[in-house]
């Protein structure tokens, strides 16, 4: 297991709504855990993986979904096993339009 | 029609509960994960598999539950099997209609060890106790990695058993049997045998679960209804309900003992043409059962 952390600044959308959960924790697969926190406008993702060495794929993963959601003051944590990087993506977006209720 | 076995477990809540009613116990935000699991250095779930909580159906009040069988096949460790124990014992504690276990689980979480056994008796022994307080307890199984194991004898624990054709119920699982009596005995990768042995057409046909319908969503919630309406009166397990329980068991072996093939058993019953009953839909299957199905389990009240 290795545990990453990512905290995205600049960010300009405050999360709506209540936590919420998706995706399952199975092979190739992930969950998702998002909600709102006062991180003084950052928003900060926990990834803990299952399969070790793939930082830089997750760093890279993780500038597009902000890029995408621009989310302040955000918690994501995510539990995974070995998800593709379209998959995380993917769980990602699922993740914030499950609080949204929409796409960006 | 949408298909229940194609959902989460987080996802079926919505969709049997009176929706939007549910309110979780221990929601994921809460981060109550697996101690073992961690120590394994293995992956861990916010949720520990299993959704717990207090929601609406038909407008009453019913405890329930939802295994996940993506994580971990939807096994029983200790902090799954606490959630299960907690919310049955307040389902007593608030006198609750009903409870409704949305059950999907390969039995105990082996890399739990003994905390995972203890966890699974303890969820049989809480299940006993909300019956014995009068309140019936419902079980559904519809998921892909049917209910195994521990989790097998719990589900027979309940008032009622409802299973979808798609649903699988046994103690041992295919491989395991597979495993320790060779595949002469049992082949685990015969698909057609494992559903016919397992899956919900024959539980049904021996009288190990007492409703079956197809995999739909609102079919199984339907069902969930009328079964708590069906046992309102008479939840508790009984010394008579034991009793007729083992002459059933004991009938069960003296027919059908050697035989070794359920479609033999089928043909014993009377079922005029059992090489036909895996392809039967619902409706036709259980129009077709009706008259053949063998005595009513201890479940059925």
């Amino acid at each position: 297991m290795e545990t990453l952390h990512f905290r995205f600044d600049a960010g300009s959308r405050p999360l709506p709504g209540a936590p919420q959960l998706v995706g399952v924790v199975s092979s190739g697969n992930l969950e998702v855990l998002i909600e709102p926190a006062a991180l003084n406008g950052g928003c900060e993702i926990e990834v803990r993986t299952a399969a070790n060495g793939f930082g830089a794929t997750w760093e890279a993963v993780m500038r597009d979904f902000h890029a995408r959601w621009q989310l302040m003051d955000t918690r994501i944590c995510i539990n995974d096993m070995g998800a593709t990087p379209a998959v995380v993506s993917l769980r990602l977006d699922q993740a914030v339009e499950s609080v949204t209720g929409g796409p960006p | 029609m949408s298909s229940y076995l194609e959902l989460s477990a987080r996802q079926r809540i919505p969709h049997i509960f009176d929706a939007g009613s549910f309110e979780e116990f221990l929601p994921p935000g809460a981060r109550i994960v697996s101690p073992h699991l961690a120590q394994l250095d293995a992956p861990v779930s916010f949720d520990d598999g299993v959704v717990v909580g207090r929601g609406l159906l038909d407008d009453q009040v019913v405890f329930g539950a939802a295994q996940e069988g993506g994580f971990m096949g939807g096994a029983v460790g200790e902090v799954h099997g606490a959630k299960l124990v907690g919310m049955l014992r307040r389902a007593v504690d608030e006198g609750a209609y009903a409870v409704l276990l949305l059950l999907e689980s390969g039995g105990v979480r082996l890399h739990e060890a003994n905390a995972g056994l203890i966890a699974v008796s303890e969820v049989m022994r809480a299940i006993l106790d909300v019956r014995a307080a009068g309140i019936p307890v419902i079980v559904a199984v519809g998921g892909a990695n049917g209910c195994f194991g521990g989790m097998g004898i719990a589900a027979r624990c309940a008032n009622t058993v409802i299973m979808s054709e798609e649903g699988r119920l046994a103690m041992s699982g295919p491989e395991v049997i597979e495993t320790a009596n060779g595949v002469e005995e049992f082949d685990s990768k015969d698909r057609a045998l494992v559903w016919r042995t397992t899956g919900g057409k024959h539980r049904y046909l021996l009288g190990d679960c007492q409703v079956l319908v197809a995999d739909d969503t609102d079919a199984l919630r339907a069902a969930a209804i009328a079964a708590m309406a069906n046992v309102r009166d008479g939840a508790a397990l009984t010394l008579e309900g034991l009793q007729a329980e083992q002459a059933m068991l004991e009938q069960r072996i003296r027919d059908f003992g050697d035989a070794a093939d359920p479609l033999d058993v089928w043909r014993r019953l009377g079922v005029p043409e059992p090489a036909a009953v895996p392809m039967l839909e619902a409706d036709a299957f259980l129009a077709m059962a009706a008259q053949y199905r063998a005595g009513p389990g201890i479940g059925e009240n």
